[in-house]
């Protein structure tokens, strides 16, 4: 009881296991500042290609096309880029492929900046219209796991789905901060 | 204005295709490819649109050994101009993209596209890092295209330019879990089902 929390719990390490010892060979990135430590991760796993999109909706294709050669991907990228994908994420309803999406949330938890704010707001829901599975992890301890339960969602049951990463776990971004520096 | 037929480009470039692996882009290429001979090793896209070269990329990193050839129009690879870049970025060796240029889209109405335009999608995926990219206008470059598609190290683009007719819709299947799952069958065998 009120055991104190380790001061820093590496999730982006524990995701990374949990994709490795589930077999994931392609990871599609839109980068985020919420993920630079994740995607090194990857980009360091010679078990895993790295693909960085130009946009998200690449993603989708980019795991289809994997899928149906019998690769396992995982896309990473922020809640702005859940707005760039609507409509391939019918595609990959209608056929249904799985796919594993991490997304870094912004315009969520204590967000300076408020051109953020709307897309962060609808993501849940833009996800949740299109048929996408949800798991939001709002505490470093859990994010592993919330992506391990995900994935089983999604290749047990040739499903979306997406795990949303709080800003209360990668931090507040600030550009103010850092320009008073 | 080109003279060259669609439904003979494609029937070319899909001769003697062994084990190739196919996407077709939505709409008129996936009917011209239906019309060569529906084939379980064909992926052809009912929606999706400016995804289907992304999707080649996704199974020629897949399935590095195998040859990929994507198929589409000019509208659709105009809504995916970025995949370009991107496969630009990973050059996987066997990954052709051949763009069927009508300069219309042809599901809508016949309205021209930006390549009516002058737009030269062959010289944007020159411009992204392909291996070889062609405008081809006549047949003479068809047959060494279809050679390259089987062979030599890519990515390969050609943008071919066809005479902007109405061609008979030749439907293939569209339910989505069976085009999925019978391609996967095809190349993966029936383990691909308890993946």
């Amino acid at each position: 009881l009120n055991a104190p929390l380790p001061a820093t719990v590496d999730w982006p390490l524990a995701v990374h296991q949990v994709l490795s010892r589930l077999g994931f060979g392609v990871v599609g990135f839109v980068p985020d500042a919420g993920h630079k430590r994740l995607i090194e991760l990857c980009q360091a796993d010679a078990r895993m290609r790295t693909v960085v999109l130009s946009t998200e909706e690449e993603g989708v294709g980019l795991a289809s096309g994997a899928w149906l050669g019998g690769a396992k991907t995982v896309l990473l990228m922020q809640s702005s880029g859940i707005g760039n994908i609507v409509n391939a994420l019918a595609t990959a309803r209608e056929c249904r492929i799985p796919l594993l999406i991490l997304v870094t949330m912004r315009g969520e938890f204590g967000e300076f900046n408020p051109w953020q704010v709307p897309m962060g707001q609808a993501t849940p829901e833009v996800l949740r219209a299109m048929g996408v599975t949800v798991q939001a992890a709002t505490a470093a301890a859990d994010v592993a796991e919330r992506v391990d339960a995900a994935a089983r969602i999604a290749f047990g049951g040739y499903a979306s789905a997406a795990v949303l990463i709080s800003q209360r776990v990668i931090g507040i971004k600030s550009f103010q901060e850092q320009a008073a520096r | 204005m080109s003279a060259l037929r669609r439904r003979e480009v494609v029937a070319a470039l899909l001769a003697q295709r062994g084990d190739l692996l196919v996407v077709a882009g939505l709409g008129s290429t996936a009917w011209d490819c239906t019309a060569a001979g529906d084939h379980p090793l064909t992926f052809p896209l009912w929606g999706g649109m400016g995804l289907a070269a992304v999707m080649g990329l996704g199974l020629a990193l897949a399935q590095p050994a195998r040859r990929v050839l994507v198929v589409t129009g000019d509208g659709e690879m105009l809504m995916g101009l970025g995949s370009l870049a991107t496969i630009g970025v990973e050059r996987p060796a066997n990954l052709s993209v051949v763009v069927i240029d009508n300069e219309r889209y042809g599901e809508t109405g016949m309205q021209k596209t930006h390549t009516a335009h002058g737009v030269d999608l062959a010289a944007m995926a020159r411009a992204a890092g392909f291996a070889s990219s062609v405008l081809l206008r006549d047949a003479s470059g068809i047959e060494a295209l279809r050679q390259a598609v089987h062979g030599a190290p890519g990515p390969h683009f050609a943008q071919i330019k066809v005479a902007p007719e109405k061609e008979s819709v030749v439907l293939p299947p569209r339910e989505g879990t069976l085009l999925k799952n019978r391609f996967r069958e095809a190349l993966l065998g029936k383990s691909a089902h308890l993946q």
